[in-house]
């Protein structure tokens, strides 16, 4: 780490989903030779399956590389992969904050998208310098001049000379890495300063424990100093530090000002090394921790269940192992009388949940139950209270509340203009005001909406796709508390309230919705042996209702040559069947009902 | 195991053309293919013996596909070699028939050869229901057809009765059972029409009249009422005989008794193992051996055919079998019996008439 200041140069890439930036960071590791080939494969700094299978970054990572200019000087680059999802806002923004610049690639046949401004917005409110770059230019469709100058007229960043890549292919990288040598401005620091170190992710590693990736700003730091976590106060001795290589961590002496490494100092747990956050030397410790940080909170909530009563304590383990890694993740128990013991878990956003979602299922093989996701609303009660509720069942009694309040979202949406209409008739459908349009050029539009959060936490993402072929790209903030009419609805099953299907809604929407519930239930709840009434309930007033008629005939008359294979299959099915079945008295639900009354739009 | 009952299946895979509804395995064929399947049956007829010991037989099924177009006379020689190698003394010989195919010289020889009991596709006594299904006969040929077989010598006869047919009605359905007793079939089987991806009804299925599943429940069960008041018990779910005319040959199969299955897509039974010879008649003349399909035998499967059959799971002759626990069984039948799906006592479990017709759901619920 001899390497001098003006040498180094932080910088992380930015990109709208899809647009190619973990393939242009593959390209770029393989160029500066940090990977050898065998140990390349697809999209390195996608780490887990689930980020590689969906195409997106989930967590951020960092890799040191050195590369040799045309100059003729050897640099080290820091490339800091940042999160492409508005979930992850908070942490993209503290990635950023750890670079000088940053890259901004954009798809040369679909120009500028929702993230992609987004987060250029983010990268310049930085003050990082940005560097566009066209990607895909091998493609039929690639209209490279046209994004050049909607990156001019857009985002208003000249872009005529922008590099003209194909991250695929290969074409033109090295174009990319002289302009993060000439463009990007070197770090700036004083290591005579006291320590400051900016968190920008960390990892869990069983043998080493917490291991905290930093940008130090001011000051060194080195292997037995005492750190200290200037948000909590906490102490650490410090193990080690060192640079990210491409595969491996490679520890070092010492990480001086404008660096980018890793510290680990046995912490067991990542809350204690909060994204944001600063570190500083406890014997010489800094007046002001370093601006922007702050506790990411969940907006989005949801109760997780074991399909299988047996495995909660299972769950329990996989849950805890998760937010090792992933702070931003909340958990406690609940209980529900139709699921039994569970977790009410919160959440950044929708993509957040999924991910955790899968990732228990798929890493941890556990079969779930969730229950329909929640926002927070803000009850004012009639005695002068305030309440915050997440969860339908803590609902209370509608004639002590006096007024409620639900969150609300900035929503951005870009689109061809073709799409308009339809993408107006949602956002209407979903409680959306109209704030503004915009052409972005001659055929792609920028809508502007005020949705009500609760409205795009089902399944607004989808519909959005579905209704714009797949074309529109979305981004929103969250906007503050607006006053609403809010109710409880109810789902009962042969007269009992089935606790884990309530749920919190607009009361314009209520009906609509209670008949959908309805309908969806009555497709995914088997016929039993007798009549099964299903209801839908704001208080005590039932206002959608549906029947499941009595099962009258589920027979295999025939038997074909002593065939019995199917007889067998079916009680096998059966069988298994069984443990996905949920008993509410004499009724029983599969799970699959539960699911399905959170996809309400198919 | 050889003191066990054991009963031989031969598949005759031809039909002169496919109803719409059916999807089991069937192709046309000459008297040259034919005789070339003949020799491919006996062949393995005497391989299987030497494999099984020469194991005897208690009952022979001819079933298909449309056994009666093999002709008389291969019909005859097939017989002699089961014979031959499976003993069949004093068993029950039976052979499938459609009634337009089936002439009185032929049953008499077929009669002469052994056969001792003949299985009529009858369908139904409505010419117009034949109609819906495609079949090539009528009624009138139906009554005939039983009528020569009754000539012929043959005492114990069953008949096909379908339920649920396009356009059914419960006095057609009536009318079709009264037509059966009449002419004093033995035995009838009546199924419930069942549409099968893959069949002709299975593309127009929209377009079909078909019942719905209250009409039909009604109909299962009305017909159980009128055959059982025309003097036919029930003891399988779609099963119903005069007094001493159950069919032991497919008693076995819902007994859980081991079986041999010869021709493509016949099922066997042997030693705790079931497999199948593939869907493909070219596949069996090359040779090719059957599939395995898993063991069987064990408790489960045992009383899942048990509990189709009128006896039901009796709890004292199973014990002489299996070790399980019957209390257990009770308990998950208890809700069954509420809804009148069941009777259950400490002899065993039997289904009812309502049970059979949700038979799928019951067994499930017992044993799962």
């Amino acid at each position: 780490m001899s390497i001098d200041r003006d040498h180094i140069r932080n910088f992380c890439i930015i990109a709208h989903i899809d647009h190619g930036k973990s393939t242009l960071a593959d390209r770029i590791l393989e160029k500066t030779s940090a990977v050898a080939a065998r140990d390349m494969s697809d999209q390195l700094l996608d780490n887990m399956e689930l980020e590689r299978e969906r195409g997106i970054t989930i967590k951020a990572r960092a890799v040191r590389l050195s590369y040799t200019a045309l100059n003729g000087e050897t640099y080290d680059f820091n490339l800091i992969d940042t999160p492409g999802h508005v979930d992850f806002n908070y942490e993209v923004s503290r990635s950023l904050a750890a670079c000088e610049g940053a890259v901004l690639v954009v798809d040369a046949s679909q120009g500028i998208e929702a993230q992609t401004l987004a987060n250029t917005y983010l990268a310049i409110d930085h003050d990082l310098e940005v560097v566009p770059v066209v990607n895909k230019i091998d493609l039929p469709a690639a209209d490279p001049e046209k994004v050049c100058h909607e990156i001019e007229d857009v985002i208003g960043l000249p872009a005529m000379d922008a590099p003209r890549i194909s991250a695929k292919a290969g074409i033109n990288i090295e174009q990319v890495l002289e302009r993060i040598v000439t463009d990007i401005p070197a770090p700036k620091g004083d290591d005579e300063a006291p320590l400051r170190a900016l968190i920008f992710d960390s990892v869990y590693d069983a043998y080493k424990g917490v291991i905290v990736y930093v940008r130090v700003m001011e000051g060194v730091v080195r292997p037995g100093m005492t750190m200290r976590m200037m948000s909590t106060g906490a102490e650490f001795t410090v193990v080690e530090v060192g640079a990210m290589g491409a595969t491996s961590l490679l520890p070092g002496d010492e990480i001086r000002s404008g660096e980018v490494g890793y510290i680990t100092a046995s912490i067991k747990n990542v809350k204690d090394t909060r994204v944001g956050d600063t570190i500083t030397d406890a014997e010489n410790p800094a007046a002001e921790p370093l601006p922007g940080y702050r506790k990411v909170n969940p907006m989005v909530f949801c109760g997780i269940y074991p399909a299988d009563g047996a495995k909660y304590p299972d769950l329990r383990d996989a849950l805890e192992k998760l937010q090792l890694n992933d702070a931003a993740l909340s958990f406690e128990p609940e209980t529900s009388v139709a699921l039994g013991f569970g977790f009410r878990c919160g959440f950044l956003g929708l993509l957040h949940m999924e991910i955790i979602q899968e990732r228990l299922e798929r890493e941890y093989n556990l079969d779930l139950v969730t229950t329909a996701p929640s926002v927070i609303y803000l009850l004012h009660m009639t005695n002068g209270n305030d309440i915050y509720i997440d969860n339908p069942t803590n609902y209370p009694d509608p004639s002590l509340i006096a007024s409620a309040e639900e969150p609300m979202v900035n929503a951005h949406i870009y689109t061809p203009s073709e799409y308009v209409g339809n993408i107006m008739d949602l956002c209407q459908e979903r409680r959306g005001v109209f704030k503004d349009m915009k052409y972005l050029d001659t055929d792609r539009v920028d809508l502007h909406y005020a949705l009500p959060l609760n409205e795009i936490v089902y399944d607004f993402f989808d519909a959005l796709k579905s209704r714009s072929r797949g074309y529109a790209s979305f981004d929103y903030e969250l906007s503050g508390y607006e006053q609403s009419k809010l109710v409880k609805l109810d789902i009962l099953l042969n007269g009992d309230v089935i606790d884990a299907l309530s749920f919190i809604v607009h009361a314009d929407k209520a009906y609509a919705r209670a008949r959908r519930m309805a309908e969806k239930l009555k497709d995914n709840i088997p016929r039993q042996m007798f009549e099964i009434p299903i209801q839908a309930a704001i208080g005590g007033k039932v206002i959608a209702r549906e029947t499941v008629k009595a099962m009258r005939k589920d027979v295999l008359a025939k038997c074909y040559g002593g065939d019995i294979t199917r007889k067998k299959k079916l009680l096998e099915k059966q069988k298994e069947g069984k443990k996905r079945m949920r008993q509410f008295g004499t009724v029983e639900v599969p799970q699959e009902a539960f699911m399905s009354v959170l996809k309400l739009d198919e | 195991m050889t003191g066990e009952p054991f009963g031989l299946y031969i598949h005759i895979p031809f039909c002169s053309r496919k109803c719409a509804y059916c999807d089991f395995y069937s192709v046309t064929a000459d008297d040259t293919l034919m005789d070339i399947y003949l020799s491919a049956l006996s062949e393995q007829l005497e391989q299987w013996s030497q494999r099984l010991n020469g194991r005897k037989a208690c009952s022979l099924y001819l079933g298909g596909g449309t056994p009666i177009l093999f002709g008389a006379e291969r019909l005859c020689k097939l017989l002699k070699v089961c014979a031959k190698h499976f003993g069949l003394e004093q068993a029950e010989i039976t052979l499938e028939a459609n009634p337009n195919h089936t002439d009185y010289d032929t049953l008499l020889t077929l009669r002469g050869a052994g056969y001792n009991r003949i299985s009529f596709g009858v369908q139904s006594a409505a010419d117009e229901e034949l109609r819906q299904l495609t079949r090539a006969h009528t009624a009138a040929q139906a009554r005939d057809a039983i009528l020569s077989a009754q000539r012929a010598g043959f005492e114990n006869i069953s008949a096909d009765l379908m339920l649920a047919i396009p356009g059914q009605t419960q006095q057609s359905m009536q009318h079709s059972v009264r037509f059966l007793s009449q002419l004093n079939v033995t035995h009838i089987s009546a199924y419930l029409l069942k549409i099968e991806e893959g069949t002709p009804f299975y593309e127009r299925r929209d377009a079909l009249k078909l019942p719905d599943e209250d009409d039909t429940a009604a109909l299962y069960l009305g017909a159980v009422q009128v055959l059982k008041q025309a003097g036919y018990r029930q003891y399988e779910i779609s099963n119903f005989a005069k007094e001493g005319y159950t069919c032991r040959h497919n008693l076995l199969y819902w007994d859980c008794r081991e079986y041999l299955g010869l021709g493509p897509a016949a099922h066997s039974f042997i030693g705790s193992e079931r497999f199948a010879y593939p869907r493909d008649l070219q596949a069996f003349l090359a040779g090719s051996k059957p599939e395995p399909m898993g063991g069987g035998g064990e408790f489960e499967e045992y009383a899942m055919l048990r509990l189709r059959l009128n006896e039901g799971l009796a709890f004292e002759q199973a014990h002489k079998r299996y070790a399980f626990d019957e209390q257990m069984l009770l308990k998950r039948a208890q809700p069954l019996r509420q809804y009148g799906l069941c009777v259950c006592d400490e002899n065993g479990i039997r289904l009812t008439p309502n049970g059979f017709l949700v038979s799928n759901y019951c067994i499930g619920k017992i044993l799962a």
